[in-house]
């Protein structure tokens, strides 16, 4: 192929253009930056430390949650419960219980609460966002009014409504009544970055391209309407967390007290809140404390993925 | 060199009027030594080729373009969207584009250059008239036919770096047409082709791992032009492809375009507001005006002899970077500002804004475009009155709109 | 001839956390006499809207800084207070920038953007400020002047935001004007309607003016004197005359024979610079421009050129280790009549 530039000219400017082989994508700077932001590691460390509790807690718990080992110590006339003591750090609770033992292993279940609930909306809002972006027109109307609809009730109320619908509430009612009102929230945040991908010259040139709808959609569109939405997700787990402990603590969550989830523990603890409040202070302080991290690395995230952090 | 070579062996660019891709491109080497033109195919006559429009010369037309109109409906409503009026971004084009040459469509902002670009690629759906390409008409199509018509009429955009995927890399961007058209048959074979078309347009193989972000202006430029050309198209319509960029960068991707061009008989119809790039690049020019054109003529023949009133004075409103000619040049300017393309001025577009405009039919009769000299054709009722210097344009100073 | 204003050695350096310094401007000198307009031309990164913000003193404070001396008037501009040059803005010196709808405030109606100029700068009243305001639309050509006063910017166009704009900035008669890239956004047969109007108003109020832009056939048409940037350094300066008949540095050279112009032959191929802006070396240690130089000889890559004049009787100046030869009967009738020395 012939071109006007002279060989020598050539390799001057291939020169120029940056050197080193690889590429460094988006995703890779990203990454670069996140690794620098210090709000990043302090919630990474938070939400590393919770993952690790939920995985590894049954093993590590002292006792079984579900034991009610002080129960001598416990008496219900009198208004006490077991002090802490050896083996037992954090004392018992109103059934026995050992107070250490059923936070740790609660935190597996306050995490399941929080990823699927979260990665129900996400899926739910994935499929509708994607539907009203691609095809557009009375397709996306529909949808649209669905999900206004949907917005227009506060999600705790929402929530609510959808767990009073289960007769036996289980930790499976919890998450569906948490999920559901999560829908419409990522379903508008990916239909919005849809749109505005829909407008763009790269869609436009895939398009003169002569490529096919299907891989505009999910190779042109979807990857570069999602980092928001990764964003909404995390802060949606903290939410979450928050949402199941409240539905938990109207008596709308799970009632089987073998498993412990520190949104139920607190539900249990507010009849003997002013007496021991320590049974409250414990589970509601660790879910602050993870609430605290999920939003910490939405937080980095967003930061590092924000085009105006862009070269 | 492996270049020429696998050109020639592609059926489609096997045209014996045109000369071959080695010849051609043996001439752009030897015309850019001597500084001569390398567009023509034979050497200009007393009245060159390109003048010719294309009902008298007969030639190969590769595209016309028949009163196609593209109007836009403003809506408005609570629950219904009702439509309330139309934007007529292109209301009633008619041009033919010959095979291999280059023309240029100018006009300021609001003229509807670009939706016209994008109606002829029907990335736009017109709402009224013919595209016919190389006997077929794109308007008329379903919408599997057109994808697979579309391989062979690309586009360059204006924004390097909005046209260009930010997630995809260079190889990725490079190979999804030819996946889309299925010509993308070996590795080994697709690979040697983006390395073929990345030396085409100036870029090192170390380009296909990067993202666009990594690149210049300039650079990302050629790799939307490398991207047009993976499909094999004959017909490119480059819109606005040099004003994102700096103006000593233009001049490269100006020389790219005219290179790629003669070397594979390419078809361009270049859209943009700078007249000399227009002016420079292209055999014909149509001047566009609120959604109609107004003028053609060959480059030469426009800036030799404008003859729509809007013609003149755009070309003498632009800049020269000449002192002398700039302190002695007559400017033309116009009054008021240009009118909303969603309620387009009665009878002559122009007539609001025109110099010579007169008191009966300027304002009464659309005008049509009519060929006043081999050519060149105007549409303005006083044409050959402000042509032979009967009429006199009123004067308008510049504290005045 | 005092000059009006005197701009020495104007550095100006960006720091930015996990960057290495940034020179945008770097040791740029220049002056502008009353009444004269002087141009400053280059592309995008060339420091030339850097210079002109650091002369009105409206680069932020953080992460900046500016050394030299810009003296206007006898005052160094830099060094004043910032109440000082508050009061300067808009009385002795204005500007107007590239985007007229981002510079007019979106929620105030055109008349009172006016009448705050004069309020402010003038003390007068609201009633006789506007009276002032109306005829001042009148004199840049805004039809219908009284109707105009109550609109909002986004109810004009473009040409008449930016009509709006310069007689905000000549209201109070500044002895100096700087235009940004004034006409960049705006359409062809409207920019060459602006041009002609700032051309008629400066020679009407002997306002100097400093006109900023990358388009060389704008400033061929409207300055007195140009200065050439690159890099954030002065590289070439001349009368218009000289420099566009006989350009002495090859970047002036190379992109004048780079640019389409409408006038010229048919199918004259261009000469492009290579590279591109982004792809120049700091001046420390060499020319900036050395690595895209047709002309680029070994001294070029080591050691810094000055800006110095072509020879002892001539204005022209030029920082280039290996400049350009002018050719042609040309450049010898030019440089006899300027007294320059052809080479």
């Amino acid at each position: 192929m012939v071109t006007t530039f002279s060989r020598a000219r050539k390799q001057r400017i291939d020169a120029l253009v940056n050197s080193g082989d690889e590429g460094s994508s988006l995703l890779q700077d990203a990454w670069a930056r996140l690794k620098g932001s210090p709000l990043f590691w302090f919630g990474a460390v938070i939400v590393g430390l919770f993952v690790v509790l939920a995985i590894i807690g049954p093993w590590i718990a002292p006792h079984d949650p579900g034991a009610q080992l002080l129960i001598d110590q416990t008496s219900r006339a009198r208004n006490s419960i077991a002090p802490a003591q050896d083996g037992f750090p954090l004392g018992g609770d109103t059934q026995g219980r050992d107070l250490l033992s059923r936070m740790i292993v609660g935190a597996r279940q306050t995490l399941l609460v929080g990823i699927f609930a979260t990665l129900i909306g996400l899926v739910g809002g994935l499929i509708l966002g994607i539907l009203a972006g691609a095809f557009g027109g009375w397709i996306d109307t529909l949808v649209m009014r669905i999900v206004d609809v949907m917005l227009s009730i506060p999600s705790l109320l929402l929530a609510i409504s959808i767990g009073v619908l289960f007769t036996n509430p289980n930790l499976t009612s919890v998450i569906i009544a948490v999920s559901i009102p999560q829908i419409p929230v990522f379903a508008r945040l990916l239909r919005g970055q849809m749109l505005a991908q829909r407008e763009s010259d790269h869609v436009l040139a895939a398009r003169a391209l002569g490529v096919k709808r299907g891989p505009i959609v999910f190779r042109h569109m979807v990857p570069n309407s999602i980092s928001p939405v990764i964003v909404q997700a995390t802060l949606v787990v903290a939410t979450s967390i928050l949402d199941a402990a409240a539905l938990s603590f109207l008596g709308l969550g799970s009632q089987d007290v073998s498993q412990p989830e520190w949104g139920q523990m607190l539900g249990e603890a507010q009849g003997s809140i002013d007496s021991h409040p320590q049974l409250a202070f414990w589970p509601a302080g660790a879910i602050i404390v993870v609430v605290l991290g999920f939003t910490l690395l939405g937080e980095a995230l967003r930061e590092a993925i924000d085009p105006k952090n862009r070269r | 060199m492996t270049g020429p070579a696998a050109w020639e062996a592609d059926p489609i660019r096997q045209d014996p009027d045109l000369l071959t891709a080695e010849a051609a491109a043996a001439e752009v080497e030897g015309e850019a030594r001597a500084g001569a033109s390398g567009h023509q195919s034979e050497p200009l006559p007393d009245v060159p080729a390109a003048e010719l429009s294309a009902a008298t010369a007969g030639a190969d037309v590769l595209l016309e373009v028949n009163d196609l109109k593209v109007h836009f409906p403003i809506k408005r409503g609570v629950l219904i969207d009702k439509t309330i009026g139309y934007v007529y971004a292109v209301d009633g084009v008619s041009l033919a584009v010959r095979r291999g040459e280059t023309y240029g469509l100018v006009g300021e902002s609001g003229c509807g250059k670009t939706t016209l670009g994008r109606g002829i690629l029907r990335l736009i759906e017109p709402t009224d008239g013919s595209v016919i390409f190389d006997g077929e008409n794109i308007a008329a199509l379903k919408p599997e036919p057109l994808r697979v018509a579309r391989r062979r009429m690309q586009m360059v955009f204006q924004d390097p770096l909005g046209s260009l995927d930010p997630r995809q890399s260079v190889q990725s961007i490079l190979v999804e047409g030819m996946k889309a058209h299925g010509l993308d048959i070996s590795d080994a074979q697709t690979n040697a082709r983006l390395r073929e078309l990345l030396s085409a347009v100036g870029l090192p193989n170390t380009a296909l791992r990067k993202y666009p972000h990594e690149f210049s202006g300039g650079q990302r430029q050629r790799i939307g032009i490398a991207r047009a050309l993976t499909v094999n198209p004959e017909l490119i319509v480059a819109d606005e492809p040099v004003s994102a960029l700096d103006v000593s960068v233009q001049a490269q991707v100006i020389n790219l375009l005219e290179d790629l061009q003669a070397d594979l008989n390419l078809t361009y119809i270049i859209i943009a507001h700078d007249l000399a790039v227009v002016r420079h690049i292209s055999d014909r020019v149509g001047v566009m005006y609120l959604g109609a054109l107004v003028e053609e003529a060959s480059s030469q023949a426009l800036y030799a002899e404008p003859l729509h009133p809007y013609s003149r004075a755009l070309l003498s409103a632009v800049p020269v970077p000449d002192p002398v000619v700039e302190d002695s040049r007559e400017r033309i300017l116009l009054t008021g500002d240009l009118p909303s393309p969603a309620n387009p001025p009665t009878g002559c577009r122009f007539h609001t804004r025109c110099p010579w405009r007169q008191p009966t039919l300027c304002d009464t009769d659309r005008p049509q475009m009519l060929e006043m000299r081999p050519g060149h054709r105007v549409a303005c009722h006083y044409a050959a009155e402000i042509a032979s210097g009967q009429l006199q344009p009123r004067e308008v100073t510049a504290d005045v709109v | 001839m005092t000059a009006l204003l005197q701009v020495e050695d104007l550095t100006v350096q960006f720091n930015r956390k996990g960057v290495a310094p940034f020179t945008a401007v770097d040791k740029v000198s220049f002056e502008v006499a009353p009444g004269q307009t002087v141009g400053l031309v280059g592309e995008s990164g060339c420091g030339k809207s850097v210079t002109s913000l650091a002369i009105m003193r409206l680069l932020p404070k953080r992460g900046t800084t500016i050394t030299g001396r810009v003296d206007f008037e006898g005052t160094d501009l830099l060094s004043l207070p910032l109440e000082g040059m508050r009061d300067r803005r808009g009385r002795d010196l204005a500007m107007i920038f590239q985007d007229p709808l981002s510079s007019l405030n979106p929620v105030v109606p055109i008349g009172i953007q006016v009448t705050e100029v004069l309020e402010r700068h003038r003390g007068m009243k609201r009633s006789a400020a506007m009276v002032e305001a109306r005829e001042l639309l009148e004199s840049v050509g805004i039809p219908d002047p009284s109707r105009r006063l109550k609109e909002y910017p986004h109810q004009l166009s473009g040409g008449m935001r930016q009509r709006a704009l310069i007689a905000m900035a000549l209201a109070c008669r500044p002895r100096l004007m700087i235009a940004d890239e004034p006409t960049t956004a705006l359409d062809v047969t409207i920019q060459a309607q602006i041009l002609a109007l700032l051309k008629t108003l400066v020679v009407e109020h002997g306002t100097a003016l400093i006109m900023i832009t990358h388009d060389l056939g704008v400033v061929a048409g409207l300055v007195d004197q140009v200065n050439v940037l690159y890099g954030g350094r002065v590289v070439e300066r001349a009368d218009r005359h000289v420099l566009f008949a006989s350009p002495r540095h090859p970047y002036t050279h190379g992109l004048l024979a780079s640019i389409p112009r409408l006038d010229a032959g048919p199918g004259e191929r261009l000469t492009p610079i290579l590279g591109s802006v982004s792809d120049n070396i700091p001046w420390t240690g060499g020319c900036a421009f050395a690595p895209r130089c047709s002309r680029e000889i070994d001294t070029c890559r080591q050691v810094s050129p000055v800006l110095e004049p072509l020879s002892s009787r001539t204005d022209h100046l030029l920082r280039c280790h290996n400049p350009v030869v002018p050719v042609g009967a040309g450049a010898a009738t030019v440089a006899a009549t300027l007294e320059e020395e052809p080479s």
